[in-house]
């Protein structure tokens, strides 16, 4: 039996101005499963992404065709708030972005808008040990997050995103500005949220594919071109354009 | 070694000649630097000069006077103070506002860039096109009559345009990062707006608006047109009295035929050239204090 699906896209298309980024794109991504998107720069997997919390909307020029389902409703049918999307789709972006504020205020801010009615100290804590990252800061939650290690900044804005309880997490290419230290870190904390949050991660880094993921998606010029389990997708591919694009062939 | 790797050109290098060049460029813009600071010093020096010796402690809290050793500039020094409050309560708000608007709300269509541009040609229109339309509008049409009231709304049309494309470049200038960082986590445009773009902006937001004060602290040809009085002997009370503002009542005493009277006019220059120097000076300390 196939798994449940958590986002299903159906005829996704996206256009800047007049230019097509993406085009004609269905597929589903099942819950609590690791999902890597590849591909060359410019096959649209970020913009693919940001389809799935409406992060496109803040891009004035970009069009949004066809259906992306959560849970089965549309995410762009009219009525549908995009702030209580995106609490329960969460994002984690290429380059770490806390808020110029303690580390403590970089997780409640979240918390507040979204009316937190709990103790926001607990789930601080809390946040912080799923992100791996309250063993290096729990004496100094006051401290400016700016002063934290990339790597460190990076986990932190994992914690800030799970504070707010999302179903999903969408990763664009979360370690392409870390050292190999800190992007072993940050897989080994991908691998422990796996199972508990549905993850769909884009990233430029194949073997960071083949280690963390469950499925894998190669997109070409804007077009879903092979999709499957990793495993099969790294030994197996059917498509030549995979096949050229994993073993590093070119032209 | 490539096939095609370019070997075997000439080369004069003049390495002397280009050095030298560079010299004298770098001798040219100091002299350029040295020119603007000579003016500027002797600008001071011959204020300090004529200046300093008027003013006094009886200077500063006595009213005009047709004796111009009881003259003092307590009025003008209130209406100054009374003026640049209540511009700076008209024109923020209405220029933050109007800046987060184009900045953060507005679509970018042909409309809104005609907007943008036409509030950066308000901002060079002559101060006295803006007194002749305070006269219409406000003291006129309004019947604000000649009150303070007036004269803070004629300014604060003269200082909307600055602190709006000031506010403007400082919303601009941050980083969308920190927008995308906040909608992420499901904020509102205005709770993002609110709690991080703001906040980011407001050095920026605030020198410019005292920039822009202080440009309406210096302003004389707007307020001479809507009929500022240049001799006030009380205190403006109210946003409706008639007032006299620092500019005004050196302009009135620069054009008296008594030479005595001119070493008061440098006398409040000099308190006026402080008064603005004070309020860049903390422009630039907000600025500093923000950016780390």
């Amino acid at each position: 039996m196939a798994p449940e699906a958590v986002l299903e896209t159906v005829g996704l298309g996206v256009r800047y101005g007049e230019t097509r980024v993406i085009e004609d794109i269905s597929l589903t991504i099942p819950k609590r499963r690791v999902v890597a998107f590849i591909g060359p720069s410019g096959c649209g997997k970020s913009t693919l992404l940001r389809c799935f919390n409406r992060m496109n909307d803040l891009v004035p020029t970009a069009r949004v065709t066809g259906q992306v389902l959560f849970r089965g409703r549309d995410l762009y049918a009219p009525g549908v708030e995009p702030a209580d999307v995106r609490r329960a789709i969460g994002m984690v972006f290429q380059k770490p972005n806390p808020f110029p504020k303690s580390i403590f205020e970089n997780i409640a801010f979240g918390l507040r808008i979204n009316g937190f009615q709990d103790d926001i100290g607990d789930r601080v804590e809390a946040s912080l040990r799923a992100a791996a990252l309250w063993d290096e800061v729990n004496h100094r939650l006051d401290a400016d997050a700016l002063g934290l290690s990339a790597g460190q900044q990076q986990r932190l804005c994992i914690a800030r995103a799970l504070a707010v309880e999302p179903e999903v997490l969408l990763m664009d290419e979360p370690a392409s500005a870390l050292d190999p230290i800190a992007t072993g870190r940050m897989e080994d904390l991908i691998g422990e949220l796996r199972g508990d949050y549905t993850i769909v991660i884009v990233t430029h880094n194949m073997q960071q594919a083949a280690r963390i993921s469950d499925d894998t998606a190669f997109l070409y010029m804007g077009e879903l071109v092979e999709y499957k389990e990793t495993q099969r997708l790294f030994t197996n591919p059917e498509d030549e354009r995979t096949e050229a694009y994993i073993t590093g062939r070119r032209g | 070694m490539s096939p095609g790797a370019p070997r075997g050109g000439r080369f004069d290098t003049r390495l002397e000649a280009r050095r030298r060049a560079g010299i004298r460029f770098m001798w040219l813009c100091r002299l350029a630097v040295a020119f603007g600071v000579a003016s500027l010093v002797v600008l001071l020096v011959s204020l300090a000069a004529d200046g300093l010796p008027a003013l006094s402690f009886e200077f500063l809290t006595s009213y005009p006077s047709r004796f111009p050793e009881r003259a003092g500039i307590r009025s003008a020094i209130l209406g100054s103070a009374w003026m640049l409050a209540l511009v700076a309560v008209m024109s923020f708000p209405l220029g933050v506002g109007a800046a987060l608007y184009l900045e953060e709300y507005a679509p970018t269509n042909r409309f809104t860039t005609l907007l943008k541009t036409n509030i950066a040609n308000l901002a060079s229109v002559p101060s006295i096109v803006y007194g002749i339309l305070g006269l219409a509008v406000f003291v006129r049409f309004l019947a604000l009559e000649r009150s303070l009231l007036a004269g803070a709304a004629t300014l604060s049309l003269l200082v909307l345009p600055i602190v709006n494309i000031a506010a403007r470049e400082a919303i601009r200038a941050v980083p969308d990062s920190l927008r995308e960082a906040a909608y992420a986590l499901g904020a509102t445009r205005w709770q993002a707006i609110r709690h991080h773009v703001l906040p980011a902006a407001m050095p920026g937001i605030l020198s410019g608006t005292i920039l822009g004060l202080s440009r309406a602290g210096g302003e004389t040809a707007p307020l001479l047109i809507i009929g500022a009085l240049t001799f006030i002997a009380f205190d403006p009370l109210s946003p409706m009295d008639p007032f006299t503002a620092l500019p005004i009542q050196i302009f009135n005493w620069t054009t008296d035929p008594r030479g005595e009277f001119h070493a008061l006019a440098a006398g409040a220059i000099v308190v006026l050239l402080g008064v603005l120097l004070m309020m860049n000076a903390a422009a630039i300390l907000i600025r500093n204090r923000f950016e780390r």
